[in-house]
């Protein structure tokens, strides 16, 4: 079984909002959740199947589908992957709707970590391995400086390496209104902000915001009816990447395994792909997938940034041209929902002026959720302009 | 360096691991291994994960490694809130598996990736010890 072509991505929405005081997070759901399938040219009562994750209030995907209330319902999927969850939810819904199990995949992202103190994960502490690392205080930022001293160590990758992909992220989101970050930044600048946990400082490191984001997927025959141009799903992989027995190697993603399956199911290349939503939780988190994603050797990562390859529009691989979640805006930490989105603006050629891609028939999206540090979960999308 | 100062905050301990965090009170790092593909299993659990085995045994490990990756983290949360700058790292024991850890003891100028180092313990006060690593004495 394929998904290639078999699913459309028709309705695509992110909060325009960073904080949003004075709302829950189930509101603010709902208005994802309503401008996604305004989108597509729906409404929610045309919805049969509702994926979430983590950041939806309530049990599973229940208590959100009950809120919004979705009463056709006859899917229901709430994979939590962390940040990756709405790629691996993409994937997941072309499944079902080649399959025949649904028409109408609505998948949500929302919360509020600025306006209201993120609940701290309550299983967290009861994982297995939660007492041999909990104790000796890792902090998110840390397990992702440990990846990229592992990786300077040997590659040679430079700490202003790593800042030129701040760099370029900072040059997209000078051209998007709603960034939280708008102003560019230097090398310089991101090398003298504060130390975070060496080698990563501030600026290496995305941003918090409130908002949210919706996607609504759709089979073929419901987007022919649609007005708005659609984006076809051409290939899905995802893969977890494990502690691996105490054997952990910090130097790569689980992209090198999503990544080949959902080239595989497209039947493209690395080479082929015209845009590319990379998840940008650090700078690292992007040296590390574009390497592991084939765009360049590796080991390669610092230099093939440091060239300018990742600007738009006429880089090698223009990618995070809303600014990403380093400039743009990283709703409830997670990153991949919004990576989706703008995937989607550019192959609909609806991004900014300045960085929309010519011509842009062919987009990867990739998401990494969890931590690079001990246990991530990377996701995969290529898609594809409806009329090409 | 504000190693002196670490907090040593207590692991929860269920029977699974029960006779690891009895045995750091005592200055003792157990390991476990599986008894049918002798992988040296890390983090200690019932299953092998190399071979799904469910016959394995503890023994002492050597308490040496090598600094597989480190940083120096200016900001602590949680229990560490006041303790920033300190070192979290993984240690690779010389019988294979890479350990999350804190390196104590150390200069800043000496923390390198390779960099020799052996265990020791801080009481957590609660029948417990965390395993941390310093430089090694006789390098």
């Amino acid at each position: 079984m394929t998904v290639r072509g078999k699913a459309h991505i028709a309705g695509a929405y992110e909060h325009p909002d960073r904080k949003i005081p004075g709302k829950s997070v189930a509101q603010v759901h709902a208005e994802v959740a309503l401008g996604a399938v305004a989108d597509a040219g729906l409404s929610l009562s045309d919805v049969d199947a509702y994926f979430c994750a983590g950041d939806a209030p309530g049990f599973g995907p229940l208590s959100m589908a009950d809120y919004l209330g979705l009463s056709r319902l006859r899917y229901l999927d709430s994979t939590e992957t962390g940040g990756s969850s709405y790629l691996v939810h993409v994937g997941h819904a072309a499944a079902a709707i080649a399959e025949g199990k649904c028409q109408v995949a609505l998948i949500t992202l929302a919360g509020l970590p600025r306006s209201q103190r993120l609940p701290r994960a309550s299983a967290s502490g009861l994982a297995p391995e939660a007492a041999f690392e909990q104790p000796f205080g890792p902090t998110t930022v840390s397990m992702y400086a440990l990846a990229a001293r592992r990786h300077m160590h040997e590659y040679g990758t430079t700490s202003a390496q790593l800042a030129a992909i701040k760099v370029t992220a900072s040059q997209h989101a000078q051209h998007n209104p709603h960034a939280m970050l708008p102003a560019p930044v230097t090398v310089e600048e991101v090398l003298e902000s504060p130390m975070i946990s060496e080698p990563l400082h501030r600026l290496d490191c995305c941003v918090i915001s409130d908002g949210g984001g919706a996607l609504v997927v759709v089979s073929p025959e419901a987007a022919r009816d649609l007005p708005r141009q659609t984006v076809k799903v051409l290939g899905h992989g995802e893969s977890p990447k494990l502690a691996a027995n105490g054997r952990i190697d910090l130097t790569y993603t689980g992209a090198v395994w999503s990544g080949p399956r959902a080239f595989e199911e497209a039947r493209v290349t690395p080479g082929d792909i015209d845009y590319a939503s990379i998840y940008d939780s650090f700078t690292i988190t992007v040296l590390q997938t574009i390497e592991d994603l084939g765009f360049c050797e590796k080991g390669k990562g610092g230099a093939f940034a440091a060239e300018g390859s990742l600007l738009a529009p006429h880089g090698r691989l223009p990618f995070n041209t809303d600014g990403g979640g380093l400039c743009n805006n990283h709703p409830v930490n997670r990153g991949g929902m919004t990576k989706v989105i703008e995937a989607v603006r550019q192959l609909r050629g609806e991004a900014n002026g300045p960085v929309q891609v010519p011509d842009c028939e062919l987009a990867l999206a990739h998401g990494n959720g969890g931590s690079l540090g001990t246990r991530s979960a990377a996701a995969t999308l290529i898609l594809g302009r409806e009329d090409a | 360096m504000s190693t002196e100062r670490l907090p040593a905050p207590a692991p929860a301990v269920n029977p699974e691991t029960r006779e690891f965090w009895t045995a750091t009170a005592g200055g003792r790092l157990l390991l476990k291994r599986c008894l049918d593909c002798g992988s040296v299993i890390w983090y200690p659990r019932a299953i092998c994960p190399d071979c799904s085995s469910l016959r394995t045994e503890w023994f002492a490990a050597s308490g040496l490694g090598r600094v597989y990756s480190y940083t120096v983290n200016h900001r602590g949360e949680g229990p560490y809130q006041d303790s920033a700058p300190f070192v979290l790292a993984y240690v690779e024991l010389d019988e294979g598996p890479r350990v999350m850890t804190n390196i104590v003891e150390a200069e800043a100028a000496e923390l390198a990736v390779g960099l020799p180092v052996q265990v020791v313990f801080h009481d957590t006060g609660d029948g417990s010890a965390l395993p941390r690593f310093r430089p090694r004495k006789d390098r």
